[in-house]
């Protein structure tokens, strides 16, 4: 995937200056940087739920970009898209939202009628089991934890088949313990699942736990791309801007101890078919 | 801006805002005595001495009821299939205007996507005529085109439920929260799967009680509607009010069968609301 001079204006504002990176392999990234920094627009841009207002996201010498209609809806299928606000539908059910991530390629007529086969079903609460959350699988997606909607939506996500992964702040609203699951959630997704995850992050202690690259922006522009050893506390000011000391440990939200606690992988068959 | 300045600022809005209230009471006052007045004006009777025979008529059919005895419910019973055909008309305007009503409150909402913007407008407009003829009007000229009976009135009632229903649903669509739309929307979802999954699960248990309030109004309205000729119960009302006294008891029972009809279509419409908004199914 090659992004180049990737731009979005609003107005007079700069969201994004003229990006340009490129990911050759599979790999965690986590984007960082203060608010504003235009982390959520390129990530809504290589989703295509922002247009760009120049340059270029090419994936095997095809132009995203240029993609509209039905192709445009493949690819936004292609790559998955998780949210702070988790951005379920709070009235349906948890496997009803799992499913969701199959509308597409699902013809129009027969979604609206809320058909899904049962293969269909069975993947999804697949999906929702390898997350440890498939005893909720009737309850209405609003009922959950923040944390518990969090990994409905990573669900959602697995259900696509996704090639690649977009996280946008996607622990910034919640608890250091289901934080913690989240993430240790899509770093499963790049190493079982071999796929790219590119995720906006707040603690630059996640970063550096979770991630195989950093890259950090400020004012639209990227001022840091390389591995997370390198980001030094000096390094950290100039991303932030901030003239003095930055303490991160004042505003850390990680759990002392050992980091990657493995989610317990519960083997049984599927609860409902 | 320092302090005092923001204080001032406030105190001035408030003060304005109190005065723009004001006004707002002298001038609602001013219509209503302005109007009483010019009412009172024209009317043949005035005002205050019609008052004091309000009660008579009413009072009247009572005491008419009351001397029926036991025979007012079998009374009542006769007017049960003059009752179901009004609930008919009523019933059928209600889905098919409703339906419609869907389909133009979506293509109405401004917050919703639809391309090209100026169809909202469009839309709008056509439901804002939709409503601007009573029904009353529509069934009028409908039963002078297609005859007298109950399908002129259903047509009437429909077409004004549309867009007063319309109207209600997509102001329910703008208040609908965003981000599940935008959820789907990453999925790579249609606009139509956006609506039914995004928006529809959101706003149905609101369309349901606007949706049952507009029958009962529907009830009233194709009542009224039997006195132009559309049948049913108001046909039955339009002839025992016509007659005056000695029918006074058969007026009482039509009355009476309306009242419990709509009593029952309010409990109905909080039964189902209920079951919908905490009940475990998921739609």
């Amino acid at each position: 995937m090659k992004i180049a001079d990737l731009t979005k204006t609003f107005g007079k504002i700069t969201a994004v200056d003229a990006v340009s990176f490129s990911i050759d392999q599979p790999q965690m990234i986590g984007v960082i940087g203060p608010s504003g920094a235009g982390k959520s627009t390129l990530l809504r841009m290589i989703n295509r739920l922002t247009d760009a207002t120049r340059g270029s996201i090419q994936i095997n010498d095809r132009e995203i970009l240029q993609l509209s209609g039905r192709e445009k809806r493949r690819w936004q299928r292609d790559c998955a898209m998780i949210f702070q606000q988790f951005n379920l539908v709070p009235r349906l059910n948890v496997v009803t939202n799992v499913l969701m991530g199959r509308l597409n390629g699902h013809s129009t007529l027969k979604s609206l009628f809320s058909i899904f086969g049962r293969h269909m079903v069975d993947e999804a609460l697949a999906a929702l089991d390898r997350l440890g959350i498939a005893d909720q699988a009737l309850q209405r997606a609003e009922t959950l934890s923040g944390g518990q909607q969090q990994r409905v939506a990573i669900a959602r996500a697995l259900m696509q088949q996704p090639k690649m992964v977009l996280a946008d702040e996607p622990i910034a609203s919640l608890d250091p313990l289901s934080a913690e699951k989240v993430m240790t959630a899509l770093r499963e997704i790049r190493d079982r699942d071999n796929l790219t995850v590119l995720c906006n992050l707040h603690t630059l202690d996640t970063a550096r736990t979770y991630c195989d690259r950093v890259i950090g922006m400020l004012q639209g522009s990227i001022v840091f791309d390389d591995v997370p050893s390198k980001l030094t506390p000096s390094v950290v000011r100039d991303i932030y801007g901030a003239d003095q000391e930055l303490n991160e440990s004042v505003t850390s939200t990680s759990i002392p101890g050992p980091v990657f606690i493995p989610e317990p992988m519960r083997i049984r068959k599927p609860a409902l078919a | 801006m320092s302090l005092y300045a923001i204080q001032t600022e406030i105190m001035a809005m408030e003060k304005k805002r109190r005065l723009y209230s004001m006004a707002g009471i002298v001038l609602i006052a001013a219509v209503l005595i302005s109007g009483y007045g010019l009412a009172n004006d024209l009317n043949s009777g005035g005002f205050l001495t019609g008052m004091q025979q309000f009660f008579d008529y009413p009072s009247e059919i009572v005491k008419e009821a009351w001397a029926a005895g036991f025979s007012f419910f079998l009374v009542m019973g006769r007017f049960v299939p003059a009752l179901v055909e009004t609930l008919n008309i009523a019933g059928a305007a209600s889905i098919v205007g409703g339906t419609l009503a869907v389909v133009l409150a979506f293509l109405g909402s401004a917050n919703l996507g639809v391309k090209p913007p100026v169809v909202v407008t469009i839309v709008r407009r056509i439901m804002d005529i939709m409503r601007a003829f009573p029904e009353l009007i529509i069934a009028l000229f409908l039963i002078f085109i297609l005859g007298s009976s109950p399908v002129p009135a259903m047509i009437a009632v429909a077409i004004h439920t549309a867009g007063a229903l319309g109207k209600l649903f997509s102001e329910v669509n703008e208040n609908a929260d965003a981000d599940p739309v935008e959820g789907l929307a990453s999925c790579g979802a249609t606009w139509l799967q956006r609506m039914r999954y995004g928006v529809l699960p959101q706003v149905l248990p609101n369309y349901l009680s606007y949706f049952m309030l507009r029958f009962e109004i529907n009830v009233r309205a194709s009542a009224i509607l039997g006195f132009v000729g559309a049948g049913g119960i108001g046909m039955e009302l339009r002839r025992t009010i016509g007659w005056g006294k000695g029918a006074g008891d058969e007026t009482a029972a039509l009355f009476m069968l309306l009242i419990l009809s709509i009593f029952v279509i309010d409990q109905l419409s909080s039964f189902i609301r209920r079951r919908l908004v905490t009940g475990r199914d998921p739609e």
